[in-house]
């Protein structure tokens, strides 16, 4: 990996902050997307703007064409059996509630009980939560270790004939932890449970195959693998996605629409109402060929060779804490310090130039099990270098000797 | 710049805030809550007629969250439920307004350099909130 071409890739890396150098360490907040990705979303917008799957004309066909092929990208890449399996959502956050809405509602009843991991994002807690008082059924968390591993006993301690619904991560956006997902699939299909995966750290640092993987449903979101924010997918199994409910209603996912009744659409456009986003969808699938081109592996052993010299040199400040110690980690080193709180240290880094993520990272209930109000998150992508670090740590030294 | 967001004043508070704990028999009561980032600050209040008599704070936050609530409680010890809610107004003007007066803020001074910071200003008010809060209507 040519590091310094990479870089090129990324003008908005080549910016000052506070007179610093930018230090862009705040990735799985969101990702920067190389130019390719721009330019594909522009080029659509200047060449081939049309709406998809409605015109008889060249440039609606040309656009169907490439949304479609964008669809075909998004299977190839996690590894699905087919495109259609691929639904486009605004995110993971659409792809979950979705999840939840259609899938629940169709199929949970009072007194089934929905896992979660104690260390899923808000996203993946609210939706269900909100499908439980509807449906009478229960969520309830699975414990999880002081560093942050599902605790698998008490998973297979707590799983039976009323768990429909296993959801955990694949990756932690708070500590970067990798769950063992397929693991941990095994243990909800041994009860009849489907296990739905947030996928939204992982997709830019783990090889994903949601068939490998055991995953009914696996959310994702563009902008946290180098693509345009405001566009994901999820991908069901397509037995499931057949037989479940419209999420929501409106034009391309019907087949006829009268007063009496209406039918619905194949799947996937039965879960596709209205114009979606192409440019998105373009910029989405883009990236994912860009992450291709650099190589994943690449991308993950330059990270993973960063985040732990970040790590060695967080080791040796005193007062620093570094949160999941000994844990498999993708892309994210997370820390609390004794002498200053996260958001204290966020607005001294940012004197540096340097970017990081502070606070609870919408993982309230893991900071709870924790007991910290928050971490400082410096996450990686593959544009980082190791001066990045060294500026990460010089600002770190400075927020020490103010406070400390 | 970083020394006029941190001054002594503010880092000595932070480190070491004052009036913390809680009212052993409060008559007004009110939780600020910051949303995004999770401080916490409960304010508990002994009013002595119209006067503030006793006031306390508990909570977790930054350090200029904590060094406000700190402040704070020194700021309004004595005052009427009105004079609290002037000074609650003067002191939000000074942290959001570059020529806000600053006559009568005293201590409160210290933190006016949140100005440059705007998505800092939240963590200097969430303790005055609470307080005005818990005079309005906190009643326990």
């Amino acid at each position: 990996m040519d590091l310094e071409k990479l870089r090129s890739d990324f003008p908005i890396l080549n910016q000052r902050v506070h007179d610093r150098k930018l230090v862009y360490l705040d990735n799985a907040a969101t990702m920067q997307r190389p130019d390719a990705v721009l330019e594909a979303m522009d080029d659509f917008s200047r060449t081939t703007n049309a709406n998809v799957h409605r015109g008889v004309h060249t440039l609606s066909q040309q656009a169907t064409d490439i949304f479609e092929a964008a669809r075909e990208k998004v299977r190839d890449f996690v590894g699905a059996e087919e495109s259609r399996e691929i639904l486009w959502t605004k995110g993971c956050t659409e792809s979950l509630n979705l999840v939840a809405h259609s899938w629940g509602l169709a199929n949970l009843n009072s007194g089934d009980e929905i896992l979660l991991s104690t260390m899923e994002h808000h996203a993946d807690i609210v939706p269900w939560q909100l499908i439980a008082e509807r449906t009478g059924a229960v969520v309830r968390p699975i414990p999880i270790s002081d560093t942050c591993e599902i605790d698998l006993d008490a998973l297979r301690a707590m799983i039976g004939a009323k768990t429909k619904v296993v959801g955990v991560k694949h990756v932690c956006n708070a500590t970067g932890v990798v769950n063992p997902v397929k693991l941990i699939g095994e243990i909800a299909h041994s009860v009849g449970a489907i296990l739905v995966v947030d996928g939204a750290q992982a997709l830019a640092h783990v090889k994903v195959d949601v068939q490998d993987l055991g995953a009914h449903f696996y959310a994702m979101s563009s902008h946290k693998v180098y693509g345009p924010m405001g566009v994901g997918a999820v991908y069901g199994r397509r037995e499931l996605l057949e037989s479940m409910p419209p999420f929501m209603g409106g034009g391309d996912m019907i087949r006829s629409v009268s007063f009496k009744g209406t039918t619905f659409n194949e799947i996937p456009n039965k879960f596709e109402p209205g114009t979606p986003n192409v440019s998105g969808v373009i910029g989405f699938a883009r990236a994912l060929d860009w992450v291709t081109e650099q190589g994943l592996d690449a991308i993950a052993a330059h990270e993973n060779e960063l985040a732990e010299e970040a790590r060695a040199a967080l080791r040796e400040i005193s007062g620093v804490n570094l949160i999941a110690e000994g844990r498999e980690k993708a892309g994210v080193v997370s820390f609390t310090t004794d002498f200053a709180h996260p958001h204290d240290l966020g607005t001294v880094l940012d004197e540096y130039g340097v970017a990081i993520r502070t606070g609870h990272h919408c993982c309230m209930p893991l900071m709870e099990r924790l007991g910290i109000p928050g971490t400082a998150r410096a996450s990686f992508a593959a544009y980082n270098t190791n001066v990045d670090i060294k500026v990460l740590i010089e600002g770190l030294m400075k927020a020490r000797e103010i406070f400390a | 710049m970083l020394s006029e967001l941190y001054q002594e004043v503010i880092l000595d508070h932070g480190k070491k805030p004052r009036n913390f704990g809680s009212v052993a028999e409060p008559t007004h009561v009110a939780e600020g809550f910051n949303t995004v980032c999770g401080d916490r600050v409960l304010v508990s209040v002994a009013m002595d007629g119209d006067h503030v008599g006793e006031i306390k704070f508990t909570g977790a936050g930054c350090a200029i969250c904590m060094a406000s609530a700190s402040l704070m409680t020194q700021m309004v010890q004595g005052k009427s439920s009105v004079e609290v809610t002037e000074l609650f107004d003067k002191f939000q003007g000074a942290v959001t307004k570059e020529d806000a007066p600053l006559d009568g803020l005293g201590e409160l001074e210290a933190l006016i350099g949140v100005r440059q910071y705007p998505n800092r200003v939240k963590c200097a008010t969430l303790a005055w909130h609470a307080v005005k809060d818990a005079l309005a209507g906190g009643k326990r």
